[in-house]
């Protein structure tokens, strides 16, 4: 195994840097720059701010430089307790960033960067919480009126999109009801609408995931035994069906997992949350090379490592299944 | 190549409507056309698309224009001269929706084009030259998979500016890669069968074999993924509107007005609830219309 998870992450390299190389340039062929739609800065200035991000570099040695400031030179992830920051753990530097003078790529990371944390873990919580029973229970009653609201619930779920889902919620909940604050992200009853809405499509994904895996493992011969040698019917699910029928939720939380880190960036967007997806879509429009970088590979990296862990446990569920 | 995979497994090989299944005598379409009439949902989200589709492409001839402002009147709510109301420009809804509906259904049916050409070619190359060739290109695909290619597609509209050509082709780039993995699956299991072992048998060449035998048993899980992908392509442009990277104004798609919408909910709801009514009704009955497909072709999903 630690085989395989070494040879997967040496392929995540160069991966990388073909994501890191394409935004790189991408970004620098297009017209327009971070300091166009300023307002116009007397020659001098633009010189000095041209010098202090090194943009009178030749391209090459900027992207030079850029990638080995980007390189892991320590590895001490303890660091990362104390305050997030990448610089110190693993001697990973994203440079300052072009719109918020004063403040680096790396610690507007450690800023935002927890709040979107905490918004896709609840965010993944209410979806099992949600879909898991969902679909279990129209598995365990295929057919039956039970089977077909929960079956609905799902295909709801699938068919509102989030930024429809969230203002409904919003004007209703918030606004006409006055249950819940509109916007912000203070207590926890602030998380309860954004959650609910991030977590609404994966719930209904799951629900259907599970309600197929489920039927496929009861029809199986040794659900049969296991009910004729007497075992209850929450026996049968709970310690029989459930490993096997769970198997495509799982391979399923990869592509779920990035689905949320970028519907976080509607979400944030709806509910005016101080999070790195908003943050990662105000850099886009401002141009903030450094930022929007620095965000990209922050974000490839959690989708290539998250993928891997799922694949990962997707083994160790399935007896079927080898490490190559 | 690793047997372990962040996706859903492979299709099986497509059974195509075992005999005991069809009537005797019906060919595999019209046994499937029967199967599709049987399912209710799945008539209803059909005529339902059908009818959306006339609406908006037809309705703006009758209906007021969508730019017409009335400053005067401002917003006001559903009534007999505006049936969905008015925004805050005074312009009618209805004509909003339904020129919105055309941008929004042109957008998931081209970029869905887009989508299946890349798809189809790269799968079915993949599958017909097997081997090293065949693993190379999935290996591709499977990387690509782990990417996070919204943000792609976000860096890309913000760059190069909101262009309708390049929001199509930016989200076809996006989507192709499930048919590509369906498609080769198929070509891969196909050209195995007996069937085509005896069409090469009988002396049948490889255009006669590729177009007779091979295409006509991809063409169900094609056409199911195809009606699919529309639903997610139109998530993925409203998903880009409502950020501001879609259609230009006075342009408008569905995903922009309910931007437009959500933004003003609270003095007018109309605004927002009958252009998120109205899309999440096309979403619910083109994924009903594929799941009834489905069925009716009898593909086995790759997606859940």
């Amino acid at each position: 195994m630690l085989r395989y998870v070494l040879r997967r992450l040496l392929e995540a390299i160069p991966v990388m840097l073909v994501i890191i190389t394409g935004t790189f340039f991408m970004q620098r062929f297009v017209p327009g720059g971070p300091f166009t739609a300023e307002k116009a800065v007397t020659p001098e200035v633009q010189r000095n701010l041209e010098a202090y991000y090194h943009l009178n570099d030749p391209l090459w040695k900027q992207y030079v430089d850029y990638l080995w400031d980007l390189t892991p030179k320590r590895f001490h992830p303890l660091a990362l307790t104390d305050g997030l920051d990448l610089k110190e753990a693993f001697g990973i530097d994203f440079r300052p960033s072009f719109k918020y003078p004063n403040r680096t790529v790396n610690e507007i990371i450690a800023d935002k960067l927890p709040v979107s944390l905490e918004l896709g873990m609840i965010s993944l919580g209410v979806a099992l919480v949600i879909g898991l029973p969902l679909g279990i229970l129209a598995a365990v009653r295929r057919n039956s009126w039970i089977d077909y609201i929960c079956s609905s619930v799902a295909m709801t779920g699938i068919c509102v999109p989030t930024f429809v889902l969230g203002p409904v919620l919003v004007l209703g909940f918030a606004i006409h009801l006055g249950w819940f604050n509109a916007s912000g992200w203070y207590g926890p009853i602030d998380r309860v609408l954004p959650s609910l809405t991030l977590g609404s499509v994966y719930a209904a994904y799951i629900a259907r995931l599970t309600r197929g895996g489920f039927l496929e493992v009861l029809n199986q011969d040794f659900i049969r035994t296991a009910r004729a040698k007497g075992a209850s019917e929450s026996r049968v699910i709970f310690r029989h069906a459930l490993r096997g029928g769970l198997l495509p939720v799982v391979s399923f939380l990869g592509p779920a997992v990035a689905g949320i880190l970028t519907g976080s960036f509607v979400i944030e967007t709806i509910f005016q949350i101080p999070g790195l997806g908003r943050e990662f879509v105000n850099s886009a429009f401002n141009r903030d090379y450094t930022l929007i970088l620095g965000t990209v590979i922050l974000y490839a990296g959690f989708i290539i490592v998250l993928n891997l862990v799922v694949d990962v446990v997707q083994v160790w569920m399935n007896p079927k299944l080898k490490f190559e | 190549m690793n047997t372990v995979e962040a996706t859903p497994p492979a299709p099986a090989p497509m059974a195509p409507a075992t005999p005991t299944e069809v009537e005797a005598g019906h060919s595999l379409w019209a046994g499937a056309w029967h199967r599709l009439r049987q399912n209710r949902l799945a008539v209803f989200g059909g005529i339902t698309v059908i009818v959306l589709a006339l609406l908006c492409a037809i309705g703006p001839v009758f209906a007021q224009s969508y730019e017409d402002q009335n400053l005067d009147l401002g917003a006001v709510g559903p009534r007999a001269a505006h049936w969905l109301g008015t925004d805050t420009l005074g312009r009618d809804l209805f004509a909003r929706l339904l020129y919105g509906g055309r941008i929004s259904l042109m957008v998931g049916l081209v970029a869905t084009f887009v989508a299946l050409v890349i798809g189809v070619s790269y799968g079915a190359i993949a599958g017909y030259a097997g081997g090293k060739i065949d693993a190379a290109m999935m290996r591709i695909v499977d990387i690509l998979y782990a990417l996070p290619f919204t943000i792609f597609v976000i860096l890309l509209m913000v760059f190069f500016g909101r262009n309708i050509f390049l929001l199509f082709f930016a989200i076809g780039a996006v989507e192709w890669l499930t048919m590509a993995r369906i498609v080769r699956g198929q070509v891969l299991s196909i050209k195995r069968m007996e069937y085509i072992e005896a069409a090469r048998a009988l002396g049948f060449g490889r255009r006669r074999i590729i177009f007779r035998h091979v295409i006509p048993n991809v063409l169900g899980p094609i056409i199911v993924y195809t009606t699919l992908t529309i639903p997610s392509v139109m998530l993925l442009e409203a998903f880009l509107s409502f950020l501001g990277l879609g259609v230009q104004p006075p342009m408008s798609s569905w995903g922009a007005l309910i931007k437009d919408g959500a933004d003003k909910m609270e003095e007018f709801w109309w605004l927002l609830v009958f252009p998120g009514g109205i899309f999440s009704l096309t979403l619910f009955s083109l994924n009903f219309l594929g799941d009834g497909l489905r069925d009716a072709l009898d593909v086995r999903s790759s997606k859940d």
